[in-house]
């Protein structure tokens, strides 16, 4: 045993750890940060139950070993509780990611006897008038109700707060109703600004000062719920200095299916000009592999400068592709967050816009209730 | 946070699973938001994390398996090791 003991080796070739299933896009809450599509009706035609079971065996082929059951509301899926027996029996490790409305006691029950691992449940702040009109419909009481039974039936849980302008400022009180709640794990997830969340951009993007508050909050409750709870905390990447590794890569260690089976490198991949793929149309490991929307932006071929003489392009991978598309119609330009691209001050304008004195008079655009 | 002894007996994290993963031929441990692939000496540690033995029996178990093994550098590791995943629950001592 010369070796240093150590759990974390490198594997060298893509390989999908994590499959984010978005089961439906239907969804009853509205929330104005959501990532979803703005098109949501393209993708109403969803995967039936033996779709997605297919869908799952093919995963667990290539390697997957995490099964994130998403959407919208995936409690939404009838036949929930069969697709996480099927991603059970192939020894994945099952994730409900839900907001918890439809939660009920016999459907926990149900999806306990099926092998679900874990429930992670949003909540949108500590209290119910701003988390109900975050959410744009009443839930808080019944969320925190969802998160109790969570617990009551051993499950692990984590409470995942997205953090924006109008809720950031209550952090502390958010973090105590999570250890209330006896949370296991709480993601205080600065909103990224994809899809709907794209659209309220200027009435969701914190200024400096809230982040620096909530920071020193966040760090005294990390330190203080040591062993007892995880706390992840994820910064706007607008206030970086350098763009997040987005995924692990393009289409190195995540995948996702979209509710009508568009297999993509990321959750938000379908904004870019490039060809689709359907598990309609082809096996997920063809597509993993060989389909130009994977292959697109793999490795670092495709890089321009700054990235591609940068000494950091193996650490950061030229951040997100979506965001560098969303920001520079070029989806293989140097991602704008970093403080070195050259359309940097399209990041630095929005910056300062949230940092003007005075409230951000911008009304938000509630997602579309689609169900 | 507990601190680890010789005659601690550690185990897998109350969400934690641990098994075989056909892509490597190896092992990995599962939990919530959480995938770590093992090594050969990780899994030869972990395997004997069974909430029985102490951790001055699996030192013991290691030294004896591993050839040109000091105790005292086996000991070392195993409970930086063991920390280690403590610290991020995935195991519990």
């Amino acid at each position: 045993m010369t070796d240093t003991v150590t759990g974390t080796p490198q594997p060298a070739a893509p390989r999908p750890f994590g499959l984010l299933a978005e089961l439906t896009y239907r969804c009853p809450l509205a929330c104005a940060y959501c990532s979803n599509p703005i098109e949501l009706a393209r993708y109403d035609d969803e995967l039936d139950t033996a779709e997605w079971q297919r869908v799952f065996t093919e995963a667990a082929d290539l390697g997957v070993l995490q099964c994130h059951l998403s959407g919208g509301e995936p409690l939404l899926r009838r036949d929930l509780p069969e697709l996480v027996r099927t991603a059970n029996e192939l020894g994945m490790y099952t994730n409900l990611v839900t907001s918890a409305i439809g939660l009920s006691r016999s459907r926990a029950a149900g999806l306990r006897d099926a092998g679900l691992d874990h429930v992670q449940v949003s909540v949108q702040a500590d209290e119910p008038a701003t988390s109900d009109r975050i959410a744009g419909i009443r839930s808080f009481e019944r969320k925190v109700a969802a998160c109790r039974l969570v617990r009551e039936l051993g499950w692990p849980l984590t409470v995942n707060v997205v953090l924006h302008r109008q809720n950031i400022d209550r952090v502390a009180a958010i973090l105590d109703l999570v250890e209330e709640l006896q949370a296991d794990r709480v993601e205080l997830a600065n909103t990224q600004y994809y899809g709907w969340a794209w659209k309220n951009r200027t009435a969701l993007l914190p200024s400096r000062e809230q982040l620096d508050r909530a920071e020193e909050v966040v760090t005294a409750a990390r330190e203080r719920l040591r062993g007892r709870m995880e706390v992840v905390h994820v910064l706007p990447d607008y206030y970086s200095r350098y763009p997040k590794p987005c995924m692990g890569g393009w289409a190195e260690r995540q995948l996702t299916v979209a509710p009508d089976g568009d297999a993509l490198p990321c959750p938000a991949a379908q904004t870019l000009p490039l060809p689709r793929a359907s598990v309609r149309e082809a096996s997920l490991a063809a597509i993993w592999t060989e389909h130009p929307l994977f292959t697109a932006y793999r490795g670092d071929s495709w890089m321009q400068d700054p990235c591609r003489t940068c000494d950091r392009k193996d650490l950061d991978l030229g951040g997100c592709r979506c965001q560098a598309f969303q920001l520079t119609g070029d989806a293989a330009a140097t991602d704008p967050v970093c403080h070195l691209s050259p359309a940097h001050d399209l990041v630095e304008a929005a910056v300062e816009t949230a940092n003007r004195p005075g409230p951000v008079d911008v009304e938000l655009v509630p997602r579309l209730r689609h169900l | 946070m507990r601190e680890i002894h010789g005659d601690t007996r550690p185990r897998l994290g109350q969400y934690v699973r641990m098994r075989p993963d056909r892509a490597t031929g190896g092992y990995v441990l599962l939990g919530p938001e959480t995938v770590v692939v093992l090594n050969q000496t990780g899994h030869a540690v972990l395997r004997l994390c069974d909430g029985e033995r102490t951790v001055d029996e699996i030192v013991a178990s290691l030294v004896a398996g591993f050839e040109d093994a000091d105790e005292p550098t086996v000991r070392g590791q195993v409970h930086d090791y063991l920390t280690r995943l403590a610290d991020r629950n995935l195991v519990a001592l």
